[in-house]
């Protein structure tokens, strides 16, 4: 490892920040997040994209260089941001002087007017320039601060950054919960007041200072207690999570529920593929395949239009058949690749769902599934008497439908069955070996992910009273394959934070659904590249994504003898 | 005793699959050539499409089982370095070059070009994926580079979606590629001429390329044993690079043929194209480059006269919207019954 930092990787570094800057700049993602102001007339949250890349990479130069002295530290900052910021300028020039947006749809004059800061392109560049060195230097500056001030300020950062990225959001929950005065006083326009993010920005970094002072104190505290108070403690938090989630469709509003009531659908999905990827460890892409035969049984079974079968299904007992009859496909769909190892299978996989979906557009089922218009007026769910039109009523259906599965996932992972999926998992040969029977074992995790795909389907079927073939495509698969892979594969808590983050994120930020394919084909593979076990993974999996954690750590202990 | 019984009831199963599918296909045929709905010339227009597409097929084919071959992975991106090229070449080049009225001038140069551009593009967008996604996880647990595989290809067609838009864009017409040619007394179209003509050359090429040259003796080395490969002083990233470059430069010509003959490019183009190019490679087996221009045109000729044949005797309304479950039944069926494709051998117990 070489101390000093030459100047060809300055360069470097700051050209790669450049290139990425500039990539999301022609793709549109700035400009569009431009749109979203973070703190009203200042920042949006395009600004923070096209700094994030000259940031991240100072921050990380400088925290390679280490120990050197500040002076430097600061210039080689400035220098890969004034670097990074070249690509763009050069974008900001042709565009002026050519008709760029004629072949690259999305370089806008919106965007060069948020590039330039409005100031035309000469001086708008040199502003430009000097903006992107300055966000360098700053991330050599706090690069080189000492923890107890650089974790104050970051947590603020962080958390400010948080607060105003859903002003849009929370101004509407804070507005109806606690009147327009306090709503104004915090929003002005749809973003945060320039005074009360300097505010809430001063509070965090106090309360970060305490914590960091007094936490520790706290801790041990809390380490003291004895067992009894320990109980009462877990079961006071476990009280209070239970309550939260009782009462969640109350804080949240209707707009926020529905977007909860999604997420528990992905949660549900993701818990079943979660036991046929995470434990079993078999790449379905066809899973999408499940969801619509569960949503088009519901649909078949209780459709009260022209298609509907008219028997007297209502949602409860068209529940059940739905489920059962995704857990049968799930069987059929496994036998004929039981053989099928990895890629293949996954592959294969992806042929059965897109040949489901294909089906379901033609001609060849109108009568009973009717072709690409789909099936209408399927009524929603009703509990005794009541139909849960609501968001907030459906929220118990979505609800008890998760626990259920959570249930269900979390026993079958400690259960002989999953210690089985698991073995499977990590050896075919080996688990066969041991006596392993590799068809039912294979065939249960097929049929358990099926099911809970099935049960997902007729909920969404019944609760978008309306289902459509185009809708069940391979990006349902994608979307709950990346989220499971970003929560941690295995991982029964990583279902939920994927799903949060995932498909939550998204639709709470209408910007980031225009991209969101995109950045799941970004997560995946930086997920890939730097943590395969995702942000809340299994023990296990981790164990056998990191083998060298372990393994080094004894010839260590050898090197110390000698 | 219960397990030789379950591998009996399994066979019995599949036995039966096996043979509802072929007696449905005959059926089918049977009762399509009874009834004979269409004429003579409508079956020829069909099977010369079939072979157009499929040479189409084989050419991204090839980069599957290139790859396939030397790292064992599904390039689930290939797709999207067929659209990336002709979709760059298209916006910058062929519509300006198409406005002007040069490529009606001059059509050699032009879509030489256009094909240049194309081939520099997907090349580009090949080598830029293999070193930044794949390159450090070789040797990770297969799943993980076929994951980031996955996410590869949908980078780069939401990438070329916010580049270019995603409306769909006209290719130009060009007019010396317009229109019939009669050959032997059968009207073929000019631009299915082009295309199965050039795409024979380039599979001959290819051939000869990797069998005769010494580059190509280094790929199939890294394919052979790559721990070998490189103790006997070859340099296995450099054959990977090459293995990249070869398949993508293919995946480039490949795109702008397809230009040619449907006349319009966009971003979700190289999904499905990659997808049934996959389905070729294995048909054929993968690992095998005469394997991938067979299955390509297997796959080409059953896609365009299977819904005809087989669909229509069977009663099926609308069979050509079918055309699609006929590649990915195909594909299903090839890895479930024959695995090493009809000429691969050497891959099927170690690596399916």
């Amino acid at each position: 490892m070489k101390k000093s930092t030459t100047t060809k990787e300055i360069v470097n570094q700051g050209l790669l920040a450049g290139l990425i800057a500039l990539s999301l700049n022609v793709i549109g993602f700035i400009a569009l997040l431009g749109e979203r102001e973070l703190i009203t007339g200042w920042v949006s949250l395009g600004h923070v994209f096209l700094f994030a890349s000259p940031l991240a990479f100072a921050y990380l130069m400088s925290k390679k260089m280490g120990a050197e002295s500040k002076g430097k530290l600061l210039g080689v900052g400035f220098a890969i941001g004034a670097i990074a910021s070249l690509p763009s300028i050069i974008l900001i020039f042709i565009e002026s002087a050519t008709n760029i947006r004629q072949f690259l749809a999305n370089v806008s004059p919106a965007l060069v007017e948020m590039l330039t800061f409005g100031q035309g392109a000469v001086l708008g560049s040199i502003l430009l320039l000097i903006a992107f060195g300055l966000i360098g230097a700053f991330a050599a500056v706090i690069s080189a601060l000492s923890d107890h001030i650089r974790h104050p300020l970051i947590n603020a950062f962080a958390w400010t950054l948080g607060f105003a990225t859903f002003s849009e959001i929370l101004l509407i929950r804070v507005r109806d919960i606690f009147g327009r005065g306090l709503a104004k006083l915090i929003f002005s326009g749809k973003a945060l007041n320039p005074v009360f993010a300097i505010i809430f920005f001063a509070i965090v970094a106090a309360i970060t200072v305490f914590w960091d002072k007094r936490g520790a104190s706290i801790k041990e505290k809390m380490l003291n207690f004895t067992p009894v108070q320990n109980k009462q403690m877990a079961r006071g938090k476990s009280a209070l999570i239970a309550l939260a989630i009782l009462f969640l469709p109350l804080i949240l509003g209707s707009y926020l529920t529905e977007v909860t009531n999604n997420v528990g659908l992905y949660i549900l999905m993701g818990l079943g593929l979660n036991i046929v990827v995470g434990f079993a460890g078999l790449l379905d892409l066809g899973y999408v395949a499940f969801f619509a035969i569960g949503a088009y049984v519901m649909g078949v079974l209780t459709s009260e239009g022209a298609l509907g079968l008219d028997a007297g299904f209502t949602f409860w007992t068209a529940l059940p058949i739905s489920v059962i009859t995704a857990t049968l496909f799930g069987i059929v769909l496994g036998i004929p690749v039981l053989g099928m190892r990895g890629d293949y299978l996954a592959i294969v996989t992806l042929g059965f769902g897109e040949i489901i979906r294909i089906i379901a557009v033609s001609d060849l089922f109108k009568d009973t599934l009717g072709g690409a218009q789909g099936i209408l007026q399927i009524p929603k769910p009703s509990f005794f008497g009541t139909d849960l039109v609501q968001p907030g009523q459906l929220y118990y259906v979505v609800l008890a439908g998760v626990l259920l599965a959570l249930f269900i996932a979390t026993r079958l992972r400690d259960s002989r069955l999953g210690r089985q999926w698991m073995a499977m998992r990590e050896d075919e040969d080996v688990a066969e070996a041991m006596g392993m029977n590799l068809v039912n074992t294979k065939l249960m995790a097929f049929a358990t992910g099926a099911a809970f795909s099935g049960l997902a389907g007729a909920i969404f079927a019944s609760k978008l009273t309306s289902i459509f073939p185009h809708s069940f495509n391979l990006i349902i698969s994608i979307n709950v394959l990346s989220l499971i892979i970003v929560g941690g594969v295995g991982s029964i808590p990583g279902v939920f934070a994927g799903a949060l983050i995932l498909v939550g994120l998204p639709e709470l930020l209408r910007e980031f659904a225009e991209y969101r394919m995109l950045i799941y084909g970004t997560l995946l593979i930086v997920m890939m590249l730097f943590k395969p076990e995702g942000f809340l993974p299994d023990q296990r999996r981790k164990r056998e994504l990191h083998p060298d954690d372990e393994i080094e750590a004894p010839p260590q202990s050898v090197g110390a003898e000698s | 005793m219960e397990r030789i019984k379950q591998i009996d009831f399994l066979g019995l199963i599949m036995g039966i699959f096996r043979a509802g599918i072929i007696v449905a296909m005959l059926w089918g045929t049977i009762a399509t050539l009874m009834d004979n709905p269409y004429s003579a010339d409508a079956w020829t227009e069909t099977i010369v499409a079939g072979i157009a597409q499929g040479s189409l097929y084989a050419l991204i084919a090839i980069g599957y089982t290139l790859v396939y071959g030397v790292l064992f992975m599904i390039n689930f991106a290939h797709g999207e370095f067929f659209m990336s090229g002709i979709m760059t070449a298209t916006i910058f080049v062929a519509l300006p070059m198409g406005e002007s009225g040069y490529l009606d001038a001059h059509p050699v140069i032009g879509i030489t070009i256009i094909a240049i551009v194309a081939m520099l593009v997907s090349v580009g967008i090949a080598l830029l994926t293999e070193r930044i996604a794949y390159r450090p996880l070789r040797g990770a647990p297969r799943l993980v580079p076929l994951i980031t595989a996955i996410g590869a290809s949908f980078f780069w067609q939401y990438f070329f979606r916010g580049l270019y838009g995603s409306e769909v864009k006209p290719f130009p017409l060009i007019d010396s590629v317009a229109g019939k040619v009669s050959i032997g007394g059968v009207l073929i179209l000019k631009s299915q001429v082009l295309v199965i003509v050039v795409a024979i050359l380039m599979l001959i090429g290819l051939y000869l390329f990797v069998v005769k040259t010494k580059v190509g003796k280094s790929i199939r080395a890294a394919a052979e044993n790559k721990d070998v490969a490189r103790l006997m002083g070859i340099d296995v990233d450099r054959a990977i690079t090459i293995t990249f470059t070869m398949g993508a430069a293919m995946a480039g010509i490949a795109g702008v043929l397809y230009a040619l003959v449907f006349r319009q490019v966009h971003f979700f183009m190289g999904f499905f194209p990659g997808i049934k190019a996959f389905t070729a490679a294995v048909l054929g087996g993968i690992g095998s480059i005469p394997g991938a221009a067979l299955g390509g045109l297997f796959l080409g000729l059953f896609e365009s006269v299977g819904p005809g044949l087989f669909l229509e005797g069977l009663g099926v309304p609308s069979p050509h919207q079918l055309k699609d479950v006929i590649a990915f039944t195909m594909l299903v069926l090839v890895l479930i019954f024959r695995p090493q494709g009809i000429l691969g051998e050497r891959l099927a117990e170690e690596k399916a």
